[in-house]
């Protein structure tokens, strides 16, 4: 088992190496002059010779390379060109609201596309498969900016005045602060040191925060916010993991320890949630692990919709701002969050299906 | 005539037929598959008729030309009850006062447009790499490979985004930053079919014969990566169509005047509370062709899978 986890850990070192080539390469396609690319037009000669000093543009590209790597390992991600913060910084600041939203999306998508997935196999071609199978194909074909769109306006503007009004922008009401829990609980912190940026990435993520601190109501509020993105952004999972769970089902229902199962005079059940379930799992665990990519790139659309401050709107922001530093760094974290994502997923199976063990 | 036994106990309908028509047969028979594809036909056909079927030029500011109209006019369509004497748009008009239904249908030609373009670059880099990979095989394998694996490492979506903000902004950039990120996929469809097949009989055969390593590879090999080809390219239509829309949605892709869905709903979600039809047509228009290639890429799944047909 060990042994297993360690093989994989040690397989996904020369990814990590090949996602640092890529994005490192990138930084120097920039067409033309990356000096008047990133600076503007106007900068002069002389200032274009100490960008190049400063940035080490001046060596040789494997050491360019190196010198990369080195500073990546060390957490120097860059600065950003338009606030002239370290992009890991902004980055940590960032993270914990996409995280949020991404695991309460990835929340709802389990918890209805699992159940109607098994609804479908076991139901298989009658009207509610048919139905739930055609939900999941509009799911999957639906672009998440116009569904956030369309639930914004329906929410927010339509149920207006019902209880079931929701917030169409932001994550808690104006009226509201969520105060740091380790405030609250009395712990003193230095600014900018790795404890404060440790802290206020668990404090940033609100819903975890105010169970911490106990402020149910911005709890409350903070839960309101983060239905209608956090729905929007489940509907393509939800769809794949609905789709994922029926057809794993439906091949194992076909097998003869399930008709052995059933011949034992075991209740449907039983048999279905037992014996078939726990094997069908497993794709659908590796499609959800899948998914983690796909939340990462939807948040970017999402938290735009919502103005929602996680990494999705920075990115947004920064695009529009060419901070290239800040669009290098950030795909250079989502793809290693991708890359671990999925090395999880493959510990994951060796709990749930223990023949892996045995390879 | 005569007619031998065989014939007359399989009957003239049962004779052999070859794969492709056996499949063939099976995608007629799906139901939802001719769904999608009846929606494509007529998707071709708007793209098409473009200017015979859009009432207006897409880029046509109205304002000052027709009486009586204003900037993201709500749709105004005669058969519900709209006044004869305004002018009929029927999806409305938008902010700057072009007539909606006319983009929506030009739109039609810019996303399918993307759709073959970007696919067709990528089958065409994904085969050459993964038939070289997988025929070749040793370290020149590893390279291509590992490098489609680095590439996948990426959310897709995310690493278009980063190509296209280094490239700079423009259809052709998202164009070629999709292209780039979809085409890992087709490498390994076709270096697992190459693989499967390359030490089969009929290769080997041809090999003693003398055929050239090319000949070989066009002629024996790659036909047999086809079918699972096919099915990847219409699903990978969709999936170019839905990350093109996305990339000029964030404003990276298709610029302005373009009739492009994507970026007429960028341009104009701040508006939605307001002119929520300005949001809602571009939106469907992307729904219903991604749906469509969806469902003709998992009927096309279904009828070109033997394993599927073997009960």
């Amino acid at each position: 088992m060990t042994q297993y986890i360690v093989r994989r850990l040690l397989l996904s070192v020369p990814v990590i190496f090949g996602i640092l080539f890529v994005t490192f390469a990138l930084a120097r396609i920039i067409p033309g002059d990356p000096c008047k690319a990133i600076l503007g037009e106007k900068a002069t000669q002389e200032v274009c010779e100490r960008f190049y000093r400063e940035h080490g543009l001046d060596r040789p590209i494997y050491e360019q390379f190196v010198a990369y790597v080195r500073d990546f390992f060390r957490g120097d991600l860059g600065d950003s060109l338009r606030y002239g913060r370290p992009v890991l910084v902004i980055i940590i600041e960032r993270l914990p609201v996409t995280i949020e939203l991404s695991l309460a999306a990835l929340f709802i998508a389990i918890m209805v596309g699992i159940p109607l997935g098994l609804i479908s196999a076991i139901r298989q071609n009658s009207a509610i498969d048919l139905f739930t199978m055609f939900l999941a194909n509009i799911g999957v074909s639906m672009p998440v900016y116009w569904l956030g769109l369309l639930l914004a306006y329906t929410f927010a503007l339509l149920l207006k005045g019902t209880p079931l009004w929701l917030p169409p922008a932001g994550r808690l009401s104006a009226a509201l602060t969520a105060t740091p829990f380790y405030e609250v609980w009395g712990w003193t912190v230095e600014p900018e040191t790795v404890r404060f940026y440790v802290y206020n990435f668990f404090s940033n993520m609100y819903i975890l925060n105010s169970i911490l601190t106990r402020e149910w109501d911005v709890l409350k509020d903070a839960l309101r916010h983060l239905i209608l993105p956090a729905g929007a952004l489940s509907t393509i999972p939800m769809a794949i993991i609905a789709r994922m769970t029926r057809s794993s089902m439906l091949e194992v229902l076909r097998q003869d320890y399930i008709r052995a199962a059933r011949a034992k005079g075991l209740r449907t059940p039983v048999v279905i949630l037992k014996h078939a379930f726990r094997n069908a799992l497993i794709p659908v665990v590796t499609i959800i692990g899948l998914q983690v990519g796909l939340l990462f790139s939807g948040a970017v659309l999402t938290e735009t919709i919502f103005s929602f401050a996680g990494v999705g709107s920075m990115l947004y922001e920064a695009i529009t701002a060419r901070d290239y530093p800040v669009v290098q760094g950030f795909t250079v974290i989502i793809a290693i969050i991708y890359v671990f994502a999925n090395l999880a997923v493959d510990i994951l199976y060796v709990f749930i299906d223990p023949r892996i063990r045995l390879e | 005539m005569t007619t031998t036994t065989a014939e007359r106990v399989l009957g003239a309908r049962e004779r052999p037929t070859s794969p492709w028509q056996l499949a063939l047969r099976r995608l007629l028979r799906h139901r939802s598959g001719l769904v999608g594809g009846g929606i494509i036909l007529f998707l071709l056909f708007v793209a098409l008729f473009a200017p015979l079927l859009a009432p207006y030029d897409p880029n046509d500011v109205l304002l000052g030309k027709e009486e009586g109209i204003r900037r993201r006019q709500k749709p105004c369509i005669y058969l519900l009850g709209c006044p004869k004497d305004q002018p009929q748009h029927i999806m409305g008009l938008d902010g700057n006062a072009r007539d909606v239904f006319s983009r929506v249908i030009y739109g039609t030609r810019v996303s399918l447009f993307v759709g073959f373009t970007t696919v067709t670059v990528a089958i065409l880099a994904g085969t050459v790499l993964g038939a070289v990979a997988g025929y070749v095989g040793g370290w020149v394998d590893n390279l291509i490979m590992r490098f489609m694996d680095v590439l996948l490492a990426f959310p897709a979506l995310l690493l278009a985004i980063a190509i296209v903000t280094v490239l700079g902004r423009g259809l052709q950039n998202a164009l070629l930053a999709i292209a780039i990120v979809s085409t890992p996929v087709y490498a390994r469809v076709v270096r697992a079919s190459v693989l499967s097949v390359k030490e089969r009989e009929f290769v080997l055969a041809a090999r003693a014969l003398g055929a050239s390593h090319l000949l070989i590879l066009v002629k024996h090999i790659l036909p047999n990566s086809l079918p699972p080809l096919i099915v990847q390219a219409t699903l990978g239509i969709a999936t170019a169509i839905l990350d093109a829309a996305a990339l000029s949605f964030l404003g990276l892709g298709a610029q302005p005047p373009t009739a492009e869905w994507g970026s007429m709903l960028g341009e104009e979600r701040n508006q939605v509370f307001t002119a929520p039809h300005l949001v809602f047509f571009p939106g469907l228009a992307i729904m219903i062709t991604v749906l469509a290639f969806n469902l003709l890429g998992d009927a096309l799944r279904d009828a070109l899978d033997p394993r599927l047909h073997q009960e």
